[in-house]
């Protein structure tokens, strides 16, 4: 495998990280009224990604550094022409983080029910723009020679890209689902396992209506191969999460993610960006790689920089590895 | 306003945003990590204090500093996408770095740090606190390497029109990033040391006026009062010490920043100075009279110190100093007096470039930033001095001042970026007229600009992060008065009743 190629597996799987990683807490966040009844319920459920959120935003923040460093021309053209759905993640991302950082600074049911709204309205539209891009990106956007985008905003809305936004949103919603009925212990863990049965499979529909046209539109004979591994996994995954086995049945989830992933990024290539007006004007993986020498440079860094991290951020999943309830949750300590 | 306009507004107003959170950050979690350190070898309850407090105004800003960074970020691609397309072979690398080695530490550890205070063992605990301290030490400096790459392109070759990355480690160890990377540091240093100061200053004057020029260990009050007036006199000093050193560190660096800019960006600092026409020796201007007004020097007045500035430029007191007039033709004769015709550069295709940066904007931006960062550091002295051997000031005003002075390390950062930054127009990535770099790689701001993107669309995400960021400060702000007014015992729960802890809490400081 030539180095640009490489790079094309390494920023596919820092999508598959931010993806699986980032997927749950923002279904968390989606969930927070469905689920969680009561405040120290939610209290619950936000502090079961507590720790972990932050470290596991900033895989999306690597996936667009690595796609700078790799290729530049592909980061200049997906962020510049879906410049709106960026803004509008950029301030969810904002409103998101702050919110979960602030919730419990004080005291009062006001104060929380206010940044509540934030954790919720920030955690649906969140994954809904990154469905947006990420599938937009796999199916091309209106590009001229130049990777500049033809045309209005309204471009980058296609029926694969909105099926795309639907998809990561229902993903997230039932990964949540699957992450608190992991995560938690009592009547919320029920109440969310009960959730993950009943809506899952039709929540999961988006999904696999994006496979199917990936497939039928770009694909080709060996992306049959994960798109069945995708269905396999997760069908395993509910039976294994109807028998109360919650792990195996999380990474399952995992794994079909990441047959997902792996497929839609597998259609792409060897493209980064189709152009959808002309394909020579597509944005190709030869074409927008930086040069061999940079490329050499950022897999030594990631070389070592990368076991590392899954290193102490898995210790970090193992140090909080205890399933909490409501009776866990502290006393809120704040200045009156 | 035109497309470019607008997205310069929007990186300006968004980057002094976020270099009013990284500051505080670096600094106070450097500070922080060491008063745990302090604690963890002493197992005295006053280092401990002095943790938990500062450590959660720490983390009320660090939320800031992370969010807006993210924006810092993706505005690379989303509003500068000639730019990126042009430099992503070089500046990329430093960013990635910076995401894999620096970012992912911080957070991760950050999260260890605060949810791990009874999961962790002390020491485990505290090396979380250092590692994502150091980490956005590590974080600045790459991004300062690619900031310096802009001021001071090496480590390149310059083929199809286009660098790429020649020796990371030339970029890497740019003499640009070797000055710029201590005087930014130390600036950190500063902003947190006033801020120790101005609001251990308050704390001592609200809750422990009668201990003023006293003994603080005084019979009529309680142990806890007593040791919470230790704490604050102590921080009240640890925070002067470290304003006084860092601005020591500040005025070295500076220097040699300033030697290197006058050897790599010689308009930058003529601009700086408001010297219109070359001098030798030429004197250090105080204060200007008269119209600093935009390309015309002419008419400035200046009151200055004679041979300063040929002492600063380089280190001789009667070397000559070249002025903008001169500049002017030399880097009109080295990089053309036009811009390209070309229609992708809208208003300015063809147009005369100007090679003066905006007078009025670096030769005050300069000063304000010398100026405010010299009042920061002789309030520090003035400080170190009241308060030597357990005294304190009597005197009313002497609090509101102390509280003021927080806002000058933080007028003197912003305003050394903005003239860092605004003095390195018309370019975005500045020529080496005096080759020390790579000469002839340069990029003007007016073709970085993202081309397929419209002002309607950035005008948009001018207002929309405007308006957030304007929110957030207020929030920000109430949240840090409401510690700061909360003082220790808002942050520390008294202590429970021997053996009532709970054997099996998950979590020992939840959200």
């Amino acid at each position: 495998m030539d180095l640009p190629t490489f790079w094309f597996c390494v920023i596919a799987l820092l999508w598959l990280g931010y993806l699986f990683l980032e997927g749950f807490d923002f279904g968390v966040g989606m969930l927070l009224p469905f689920l969680g009844r009561e405040e120290a319920e939610r209290r619950v459920m936000i502090n079961t990604i507590g720790p972990v959120w932050d470290g596991n935003e900033v895989w999306l923040i690597v996936a667009a550094g690595a796609t700078f460093a790799a290729f530049p021309g592909w980061y200049a053209s997906l962020l510049s022409t879906a410049y709106l759905p960026f803004l509008v993640l950029l301030l969810a991302l904002i409103g998101r983080g702050v919110a979960f950082e602030y919730r419990g600074k004080v005291d009062s049911d006001r104060w929380r029910r206010g940044w509540d709204t934030v954790i919720v309205l920030a955690s649906w539209i969140s994954p809904l723009v990154v469905g947006l891009v990420l599938s937009a990106n796999v199916f091309g956007l209106p590009l001229d020679a130049n990777g500049d985008r033809v045309g209005s905003l309204l471009g980058i809305f296609s029926l694969p890209s909105v099926v795309g936004a639907l998809a990561v949103c229902g993903f997230a919603l039932v990964h949540g689902a699957f992450f608190v009925t992991l995560k938690t212990e009592g009547e919320l863990r029920v109440r969310a396992r009960k959730f993950a049965l009943r809506l899952g499979v039709p929540l999961l529909l988006p999904v696999t209506a994006l496979v199917l046209i990936a497939q039928f539109t770009q694909g080709t004979a060996w992306t049959w191969v994960p798109l069945v591994l995708a269905v396999l996994a997760a069908v395993a995954g509910f039976l294994r999460l109807r028998g109360w086995r919650d792990g195996q049945a999380f990474a399952l989830q995992g794994v079909a993610l990441a047959a997902v992933v792996v497929g839609l990024f597998g259609t792409l290539w060897p493209n980064v960006l189709p152009s959808n007006l002309d394909p020579a004007w597509s944005l190709s993986v030869a074409g927008t790689a930086s040069s061999p020498y940079t490329l050499t440079v950022i897999t030594w860094v990631a070389a070592f920089g990368t076991p590392a991290v899954l290193v102490y951020q898995g210790w970090t999943y193992w140090v909080f590895r205890k399933r909490i309830g409501t009776k866990h949750i502290p006393k809120v300590h704040a200045p009156s | 306003m035109d497309l470019l306009d607008i997205a310069r507004w929007q990186f300006g107003i968004t980057t002094v945003y976020h270099f009013l959170m990284v500051p505080l950050t670096i600094g106070l979690s450097i500070l922080v990590a060491g008063m745990q350190t302090a604690w963890y070898r002493t197992g005295d309850r006053r280092y401990l204090k002095m943790t938990k407090f500062w450590g959660k105004l720490m983390l009320i800003n660090f939320a800031m500093g992370v969010v807006t960074g993210i924006v810092q970020e993706f505005q690379f691609g989303m509003s500068w996408s000639a730019y990126s397309r042009f430099v992503g072979d070089v500046f990329g690398a430093p960013l990635a770095m910076e995401g894999i080695v620096a970012f992912f530490v911080e957070s991760t550890f950050l999260g260890l740090w605060i949810f791990g205070w009874d999961r962790l063992s002390k020491g485990v605990h505290l090396a979380c606190a250092w590692a994502f301290s150091l980490a956005t030490v590590a974080s600045a400096y790459f991004i300062l390497a690619a900031n310096s790459w802009m001021q001071h392109p090496v480590g390149i070759v310059f083929t199809d029109g286009r660098p790429r990355l020649d020796s990371i480690w030339a970029v890497l160890g740019n003499n640009t990033v070797l000055a710029a990377f201590p005087h930014t540091v130390f600036g950190c240093f500063a902003v947190a040391g006033a801020f120790l100061v101005g609001i251990s200053a308050w704390q001592i004057w609200k809750h422990h006026r009668d201990t003023v020029g006293k003994n603080p260990d005084l019979a009529g009050r309680t142990d806890e009062q007593n040791e919470d007036r230790k704490v604050w006199h102590g921080s009240l000093r640890l925070g002067a010490w470290v304003g006084v050193i860092a601005f020591a560190g500040l005025a070295i660096s500076g220097d040699l920043q300033a030697k290197l800019m006058f050897e790599q960006q010689p308009m930058k600092m003529a601009s700086a100075e408001a010297l219109c026409h070359t001098e030798q020796p030429a004197g250090f201007s105080i204060f200007a009279v008269g119209d600093v007004g935009r390309s015309n020097c002419e008419d400035v007045k200046s009151l200055t110190v004679p041979y300063l500035l040929s002492y600063l430029a380089n280190g001789d007191i009667h070397s000559e100093v070249k002025g903008v007039q001169q500049l002017i033709g030399e880097y009109q004769a080295a990089y053309g007096s036009h811009y390209p015709d070309d229609p992708r550069l809208g208003p300015y295709a063809g147009k005369p470039i100007d090679y003066v940066p905006n007078l009025p904007v670096t030769y005050w931006g300069f000063r304000f930033m010398i100026g405010f960062g010299a009042v920061a550091a002789a309030g520090a002295v003035v400080v170190l001095w009241l308060t030597r051997k357990g005294r304190y000031p009597k005197w009313r005003w002497w609090t509101p001042l102390a509280v003021l002075s927080i806002a000058t390390p933080y007028l003197g950062n912003s305003f050394g970026w903005i003239f860092t930054e605004m003095g390195r127009q018309p370019f975005v990535v500045a020529p080496n007229p005096n080759p020390s770099g790579v000469d002839g790689v340069f990029m003007y701001t007016a073709t970085a600009v993202s081309s397929g993107v419209t002002p309607g669309e950035m005008l948009t995400s001018l207002i929309g992060l405007t308006s957030i960021y304007g929110v957030l400060a207020v929030i920000e702000v109430f949240l840090i008065v409401r510690y700061v007014r909360g003082g220790i015992a808002g942050v520390l729960p008294p202590e429970p009743p021997e053996g009532k802890k709970e054997s099996d809490e998950a979590l020992s400081f939840a959200y």
